[in-house]
């Protein structure tokens, strides 16, 4: 593998103990990865700031102790803690002082304290085409897709260590020729109501995470008018049940203007097309429940823009909440709902804001059991495995009915 | 026990390894999807759900889902719950990061290789696997 001048003296030792293992770690990934030589990336989204175990905190002390700083423009991911309401998390003293502590670390090295799986929607917006680091599927996904940066799936571990290089293994979607479509998905054939309704975009997200995994596709047929939230659920729900890195979509996102682009003019190796019997069970397969009974509502996965917010209050119009309902979110939209006066109604409806991470990566919702109803795709496929509930996947609109009213209220409209 | 050399994979992580052979019949993702303290699989959609892959030689036809997979894997290793060997259908630099941290941080990650079609194929019936030198592996 090729070292540069730079990659030799960070390896040696010559910016500090902590930037050596940092490359040591790099370097033998990009071994692992069949990388020939690194690249300059111009900024990092960092995920490891998560608490999983004592190891990882230990990792990252050992990186502060070494004197190590970030290199580039770096945000931080999800914590463990809700450091704007540290009563919504329920971790034993250890814990919660081994969370802490991780974070502290990344805020040590340079990190900004953004605490968001959002970032691109907290000010973090790479140009297009510009090599970038970034962990947290979701965040990949976006970045590669709706932004037209170029990241791989960056782990827990790599993410810091290419944010204290500089450096990226050059394999992968970094790549021109590896982001080129190879599968075309066409949604043409499914009604407007459909693709008109908020809960369809995790739904097919799901769809094709499950079918494609690494293969890229682009999708056919999305509304012009597709916002960046329904394409950031779209993503996030295919990052967490495929090993999604990039989708296209044909007039939405910036590497697939036309078909003929996204396919770079060659012909697809299959073409897939959609139909609402495809969809419904892909959405079925979203909840692992059908009883009646829920217990708490949450949605923010990820993490509630102001604009989704603006949303839950129109369709709580006043009304309260019945059931514990958590919306999680970043301290960027937080700020902004202060502004525009949204929080004090929030709050008034009876919704719990969750701030610097959220329900299925640190315990927050009541007991280790129950039934979750949520909007979110990414919940939905995580919230079973990390918090022993159920799991009811439905749009925003049954999730306030249901909340308001106490007990199950589903639209299937549409999707018949 | 020398059981007989049967295969040779590409060695991604050296070592040498055994245990009882637990081959996942869909991909994972470990995070979401293995409890870190102590290995059992937790993904409910999983077909192996319920079972512990702690100690055993895991065969992984494919990894899928969150980047954090890498800290689940240093949590396993560090906590001793981590399998004995790691087959892989494919190269996955995510898993395999928790090992190269674990390393960093003084501790004996599983060998990992990787099987080509054929030899993830010769798992099918066995019960026991061992990695030794080389990238060989033993059933």
């Amino acid at each position: 593998m090729y070292l540069s001048n730079h990659d030799q003296s960070l390896l040696n030792g010559a910016h500090g103990d902590g930037a050596a293992m940092a490359a040591r770690i790099l370097v033998e990934s990009a071994k692992l990865l069949g990388a020939e030589r690194l690249i300059d990336v111009a900024s990092a989204h960092i995920d490891g700031c998560l608490y999983h175990g004592d190891s990882g905190v230990h990792f990252a002390e050992a990186l502060v102790s070494g004197k190590a700083r970030v290199s580039v423009d770096t945000t931080l991911n999800v914590g463990a803690l809700d450091l704007l309401n540290p009563r919504n998390v329920h971790l034993d003293d250890h814990r919660r002082d081994m969370a802490f502590r991780l974070m502290k670390a990344h805020e040590d090295m340079g990190c900004r304290s953004s605490w968001t799986c959002a970032p691109y929607q907290a000010g973090h917006r790479p140009a297009v085409g510009q090599n970038i680091a970034w962990g947290e599927s979701n965040a990949v996904v976006f970045a590669n897709s709706v932004l037209g940066a170029r990241t791989n799936r960056y782990g827990d571990f790599l993410d810091i260590c290419c944010a204290i290089t500089g450096r990226a293994p050059e394999t992968g979607l970094h790549l021109s020729d590896n982001r080129r479509a190879q599968i075309v998905v066409d949604i043409t054939g499914l009604s407007t109501e459909l693709l008109a309704t908020d809960a369809f975009y995790p739904v097919l997200g799901a769809w094709y995470g499950r079918t494609l995994g690494e293969a890229i596709g682009v999708i056919d047929g999305l509304p012009e008018n597709t916002g960046e939230d329904r394409l950031k659920a779209l993503g996030a729900a295919a990052a967490s049940s495929g090993a999604v890195g990039l989708f296209h979509a044909v007039g939405l996102t910036p590497e697939a203007p036309d078909l003929e682009t996204a396919l770079a003019g060659e012909k697809p190796i299959e073409t897939i097309r959609i139909t609402s019997e495809m969809m419904r069970a892909a959405r079925d397969r979203l909840s692992t429940t059908s009883s009646g009974k829920v217990d708490a509502i949450a949605v923010g996965s990820p993490h509630f823009s102001l604009e989704e917010f603006r949303a839950l209050v129109r369709a709580l119009a006043g009304r309260r909440s019945a059931l514990p309902f958590y919306a999680c979110t970043g301290r960027h939209a937080i700020e902004a709902l202060e502004r525009e006066g949204l929080r004090v109604p929030l709050e008034a409806s009876g919704i719990i804001l969750v701030a610097d991470t959220c329900v299925v990566v640190t315990p927050i919702l009541q007991g280790i059991d129950g039934v979750l109803m949520t909007n979110s795709g990414k919940f939905a496929h995580y919230a079973p495995g990390n918090t022993g509930y159920s799991v009811l996947y439905s749009s925003l609109t049954d999730c306030v009915e249901t909340a308001v009213a106490g007990r199950l209220i589903r639209d299937e409209e549409h999707w018949q | 026990m020398k059981g007989e050399v049967l295969i040779r994979g590409q060695v991604l992580v050296e070592g040498r390894g055994s245990g009882p052979l637990l081959v996942l019949t869909a991909p994972i993702s470990f995070w979401g999807g293995v409890d870190p303290a102590s290995g059992r699989i937790i993904d409910v959609r999983h077909p192996e759900h319920g079972r512990s892959i702690g100690g055993m030689a895991l065969a992984l036809p494919g990894t899928i889902g969150s980047s954090s997979s890498a800290s689940v894997m240093l949590e396993l290793i560090a906590s001793g719950h981590a399998p004995a060997a790691l087959l892989l259908a494919e190269v996955d630099a995510i898993l395999l990061l928790g090992s190269i941290v674990a390393r960093e941080m003084s501790h004996t990650p599983p060998p990992a290789l990787r099987l080509d079609g054929a030899g993830f194929a010769s798992l099918s019936g066995q019960t026991h696997a061992t990695v030794g030198v080389d990238g060989q592996l033993s059933f």
